[in-house]
């Protein structure tokens, strides 16, 4: 099987920072997986690389496109990156503003995208955007409303749909459940869950919370100043820590 | 189907002293399809430690653990999980679930996973929840909020969703009243009818007794014990 994603030593500092340094990894269709590190750990520097919105000092990020198999990303030409962005790749934010049109309505946010790939028809755009936002458990007749007018998970879920209409097979997630309160966390994780195993997806989730890798992701990366740490599968890892700082991580979880 | 062979394990606890616990030394293990193996010692002896070793939830030191084809000691993670989808299952003591996602859903996911329509899964999920005396009320609410021995019934249905050919049980009989016990015993006798090798926990020992073929003490594997 080739891997949907081939990270091969991916570097970046800021002047004499370092931002994250030597990461190498595969990632295969429907695998979820998740990186984990406190703040300034490099995860996030991490994701802005592998999805194009930050250029590394060195390394590749092969993706398997469609037309021609593994491709490196970092060397595409900016339009057929952009492609890719609108097409097999997604991005959900932590912050849904930074991912949605606030002064457009809900279903423009989602049928947005769709004209990005070519869609024209307004009734087909229409019912897409009707459809996924049934999906994400928005009711139909907020469509017309806009986002600013949503609660915060509300917004969340529509970030979701806007990414996931195009049906993409890369989704890249930094810090989703975060600054929402815990109960609208736990709805976002259950349908995050149902969308992946239904759709085949592979994501890449950034996050602080080991309780959200534990329910989404296969596969755990530890993150500590700028290098992987420790890898393996999400269980083995916190129930079978071997990296001194990983011990210190899991044990440090508040117990409710 | 299932061949553990002289695998070590120890922890090294580094926020500790960097204090490093051997906890199992040369632990070999044989179960063929259709047999039922007793993990037996006391407590702290390595039972869940070794059980967990064959799932893959806790790194092995040295040593072979061949699931089928597959090396668990040695496979990337994707192998593991493609074992864990198709090939070994595991009934933990505890119910870990998504809050929110009904009864029923917990129950039907295995069979999703494994590419079952929506309709097959819940069906079947269904009938193990009937079967396991789920009031069927509790079906759309979250397991989150049962009684331990619900969801302990619950996490039983979910890990005999899929006809798993190796199971690994810890403590399936534990908090059960004396019809579900009975209930739990013969699923277990089924899985073996229908070719499933599978290694258990059992401290209740009629319940050992009715459908282990063999014991194993899991005592003799622990390092520095005789001395």
């Amino acid at each position: 099987m080739t891997p949907l994603l081939e990270v091969e030593n991916i570097s970046k500092s800021y002047g004499a920072r370092v931002g994250c340094t030597g990461v190498s990894f595969d990632l295969y269709p429907g695998e979820v997986m998740g990186i984990v590190g406190e703040s300034g750990s490099g995860k996030s520097t991490l994701l802005n690389c592998l999805a194009g919105h930050l250029c590394p000092d060195l390394g590749a990020v092969r993706f398997d496109t469609r037309a021609d198999g593994l491709h490196d990303t970092l060397t595409m030409s900016e339009p057929e990156r952009r492609m890719l962005g609108r097409t097999d790749w997604a991005f959900v934010h932590q912050n849904p503003r930074d991912g949605l049109r606030m002064n457009v309505s809900a279903g423009g946010n989602v049928g947005e995208r769709l004209m990005a790939v070519n869609a024209r028809h307004y009734g087909d755009i229409r019912a897409a955007a009707v459809d996924w936002l049934g999906r994400v458990e928005i009711a139909q007749d907020r469509i017309d409303d806009r986002p600013a007018a949503f609660s915060g998970g509300m917004q969340q879920r529509l970030q979701i749909a806007r990414n996931l209409v195009t049906g993409p097979r890369l989704v890249f997630m930094d810090e989703p459940t975060g600054g929402l309160d815990v109960s609208v966390q736990a709805r976002l994780l259950d349908l995050l869950r149902g969308l992946v195993r239904d759709m085949n997806l592979s994501a890449i989730i950034v996050t602080h919370d080991l309780a959200v890798v534990r329910l989404l992701a296969d596969r755990l990366m530890v993150m500590k100043d700028g290098h992987v740490i420790e890898t393996g599968l999400t269980d083995q890892v916190l129930d079978d820590p071997q990296h001194a700082y990983t011990q210190l991580l899991v044990s440090s979880v508040l117990q409710v | 189907m299932i061949h553990v062979e002289n695998v070590s394990k120890f922890f090294t606890l580094h926020n500790q002293g960097a204090a490093e616990i051997p906890v199992m030394a040369g632990a070999s293990l044989c179960v063929a399809r259709g047999e039922c193996v007793a993990l037996t010692g006391a407590s702290g002896a390595g039972k869940s430690t070794l059980m967990r070793m064959i799932y893959g939830n806790y790194l092995t030191a040295s040593g072979r653990i061949m699931v089928g084809e597959v090396d668990v000691a040695r496979a990337a993670p994707r192998e593991i999980i493609a074992l864990r989808r198709r090939t070994l299952g595991y009934v933990s003591q505890f119910l870990r679930v998504v809050p929110r996602v009904s009864t029923r859903d917990v129950v039907a996911e295995p069979l999703l996973a494994t590419g079952a329509t929506r309709a097959e899964a819940l069906a079947q999920a269904e009938t193990l929840l009937a079967r396991l005396n789920i009031p069927e009320r509790l079906w759309p609410l979250s397991p989150t909020t049962f009684s331990g021995g619900e969801q302990q019934r619950v996490n039983i249905a979910r890990g005999f969703a899929y006809p798993y050919p190796a199971l690994l049980l810890d403590e399936p009989t534990a908090s059960l009243d004396p019809d579900n016990r009975a209930t739990v015993l013969a699923m277990i006798g089924e899985a073996k009818d229908r070719g499933a090798a599978i290694i258990g926990i059992f401290h209740d020992r009629m319940a050992r007794d009715e459908v282990c073929d063999r014991t194993l003490d899991v005592g003799q594997f622990t390092p520095g014990r005789a001395a």
